[in-house]
């Protein structure tokens, strides 16, 4: 028997301790792959919960300027799928109970072949996928496939998601990503959305835990939010300091620790993960 | 009807969009099947077209282009339309949609500008707000039509992103509605995006072949043996295809745009050189590298710089209803002057890739074949550049 995919390990434990989730995105290979590993290490030493790399795309027509400038540095870069499978593969080693997701849009899955990336994927320890252009109704041509391999794939709800909420909710595994607020990726100074109702309705449907994204880019949003939910994603606030490092100058290193920095300000700093001492 | 329920064209087409657009996406479809099936949506959609549009276009016979290929050419005159262009109907029809739907405001993606032009056109005449996106590449090569749609009361966002061209002002559009989504309607200017896009500009285009096939019964008793129009997402060469699928005896020629040359690596020839992938919504053939990132592409017609193509014609390839030829930049511009001096018709520059690949087919055809060529708009936006790249203009 397959193990247990440990996304359902960690919103577990997290829910026995009371605990919510703190899910920091990086743009995998932004400015290069060994820079993303150090973000990696160091998001994790600051108490982020599972991880999330975005895998750079030509034209990401759901992402907003933030990612958009951060997937051509990754692409101009040179990064390729290869390199974010042996980043992962070495981080899944170093953190064997940290969950490590990709969001990417499905083209990077869908021309590099859809059985050969789920086996990469799944022998560097990827356990879960955000495919925001693969809805349920295109699910079919890589749930069989993700399913074989033990990978989740994590599905989108958003405030227009109306009627399809249901089904979402109710076919979502790992957990279900909550879409905020309308348009793309990026900060918000403010939400049209009531929490409350949104979250309480997604609730009614299922019992699997929520976590909200888009739009959260400080604490105080975070702390708000999270009460109505099991855990936050947040990714272009933290691209943005990742950028901001570049355009001061920083090296490598730096850009790490000033990541770190950022995301103890989320999390209050302790680790969750027993590797890290 | 080659599509199934789902929005497919064999393997191709589908909707691969965000959740965020999904419930719009299937209102969109449902109110479109509403508006199909009510008489009263018909019959407005045709008066608009007659009264508004000038349709039916002219079928016409070019006498001295037929003598010099040795074949019967019939132009089908999408140039003589309001707004220049085959684009008014898909918008037409789309605006008429959008009131239906309660929508307050207009949104586009344009390349040429052909069809932001449409598209700003078609809110004044409904007196909706209207957002325009445009690549700041196509921007400058087609200027007047910028303004063309300011004096319609548009506004035009430039987009700077990646190639800054028409994919990008498609990726633009696509967010810009995912941001405003309740009181805006998108209206795609080709047989391209997600489901049930593709059918519904298919729809509002197939007047183009309609009227062809009318009037090829009514006046020569026969059907066309050979139609040919250009592709970039492929909406009015999908137009004139779509009534002839079912008629064996009638070729389908489409011409894509070749650039430099397909083995320059510079050009937009999506079927001659793409691969399948899923981009923009939908399921199709791309330029793209080995691992799907989209591959900058190049032609001097911005109407036809698109790396994909609509999911039909990925099918109508697959199958062998449709043959897709590659044509270059320079012969393009050879058939600008060609039509301009044999016919005193001087087409958009996307239509004279049509028309090159009639002039490069020749000797395929005889006397007795009637071949017609879709114009799909006429060539004032390009005057200016064509001069410019002959050296006739500074």
């Amino acid at each position: 028997m397959r193990k247990d995919n440990i996304i359902d390990t960690t919103f577990k434990k997290l829910r026995a301790e009371g605990k919510k989730a703190f899910i920091p995105f990086v743009t995998a290979g932004d400015p290069d792959i060994e820079t993303t590993y150090r973000i990696a290490k160091e998001m994790i030493q600051n108490g982020a919960n599972l991880i999330e790399f975005g895998v750079p795309y030509s034209d990401p027509s759901m992402d907003g300027p933030v990612i958009m400038r951060a997937d051509k540095r990754a692409m101009d870069s040179g990064t390729r799928l290869r390199d974010i499978f042996d980043l992962v593969g070495k981080l899944s080693v170093e953190y064997p109970e940290t969950p490590f997701l990709l969001l990417l849009y499905f083209n990077s899955i869908f021309v590099y072949g859809v059985e050969r990336f789920f086996d990469a994927a799944e022998k560097a320890g990827i356990c879960g996928l955000i495919v925001p252009d693969l809805p349920l109704e295109e699910r079919a041509e890589a749930q069989p496939c993700a399913d074989a391999h033990g990978i989740y794939l994590i599905s989108m709800v958003t405030p227009t998601s109306e009627e399809r909420a249901e089904q979402i909710a109710t076919s979502a595994t790992g957990f279900l990503y909550c879409v905020t607020s309308l348009g793309v990726t990026g900060a918000r100074k403010s939400y049209a959305t009531s929490f409350a109702e949104y979250f309480s309705k997604l609730d009614s449907f299922s019992d699997i835990p929520k976590c909200a994204g888009f739009g959260i880019s400080d604490p105080e949003q975070k702390r708000k939010i999270e009460q109505y939910c099991d855990g936050t994603i947040v990714g272009s606030a933290i691209v943005r300091k990742v950028e901001q490092g570049i355009e001061a100058g920083l090296n490598s290193e730096e850009i790490a620790r000033s990541v770190g920095a950022f995301v103890r300000g989320f999390t209050g700093g302790k680790s969750n993960d027993p590797s890290v001492l | 009807m080659t599509e199934n329920k789902k929005g497919r064209y064999g393997p191709y087409g589908g909707r691969y969009s965000g959740e965020t657009l999904m419930h719009a996406l299937f209102e969109l479809e449902k109110s479109y099947r509403e508006a199909h099936a009510d008489p009263a949506f018909r019959e407005e959609y045709a008066r608009l077209l007659r009264e508004y549009a000038g349709r039916p276009s002219l079928l016409y016979h070019a006498q001295r282009m037929s003598l010099d290929i040795g074949t019967t050419v019939y132009l089908k005159r999408e140039d003589l339309n309001h707004t220049g262009a085959h684009k008014i109907n898909n918008v037409l029809g789309q605006a008429l949609l959008a009131v239906r739907m309660g929508k307050k405001r207009l949104i586009a993606e344009t390349g040429a500008g052909q069809h932001g032009v449409a598209t700003a056109t078609a809110a004044a005449y409904f007196g909706l707000e209207c957002d325009v996106f445009m690549g700041k590449e196509d921007m400058i090569r087609q200027s007047l039509n910028v303004y063309r749609m300011e004096l319609l009361g548009a506004t035009v966002h430039e987009v700077t992103d990646g190639t800054a061209t028409l994919k990008d002002a498609t990726s633009e559009a696509l967010r810009e509605w995912s941001r405003r989504i309740d009181d805006t309607f998108y209206v795609i200017g080709s047989v391209v995006g997600p489901h049930p896009y593709p059918e519904i500009v298919r729809d509002f285009q197939r007047v183009i072949g309609d009227e062809i096939r009318a009037e090829m019964l009514e006046k020569h008793g026969r059907l066309p043996s050979v139609l040919i129009a250009c592709v970039g997402g492929g909406s009015n060469a999908m137009g004139t295809f779509y009534p002839f699928i079912g008629d064996a005896s009638v070729r389908l020629l489409a011409a894509e745009a070749g650039g430099e040359g397909v083995g320059s690596g510079r050009h937009a020839a999506s079927v001659t050189a793409g691969s399948t992938g899923v981009f923009h919504g939908m399921k199709s053939l791309f330029l793209q590298d080995d691992e799907g990132q989209i591959t900058p592409v190049y032609s001097i017609s911005a109407g036809m710089d698109y790396p994909g193509i609509g999911p039909e014609h990925a099918y109508l390839h697959d199958t062998g209803r449709a043959r897709y030829y590659p044509v270059t930049d320079q012969e393009a511009i050879d058939a600008f002057e060609y039509l301009s001096r044999m016919e005193g018709i001087i087409p958009a520059i996307e239509s004279a890739h049509a028309v090159a690949l009639l002039t490069k087919l020749r000797s395929e055809f005889t006397p007795d074949d009637f071949v017609v060529v879709t114009l799909s708009g006429r060539g004032d936006k390009d005057v200016e550049a064509i001069g410019r790249y002959r050296g006739k203009i500074n």
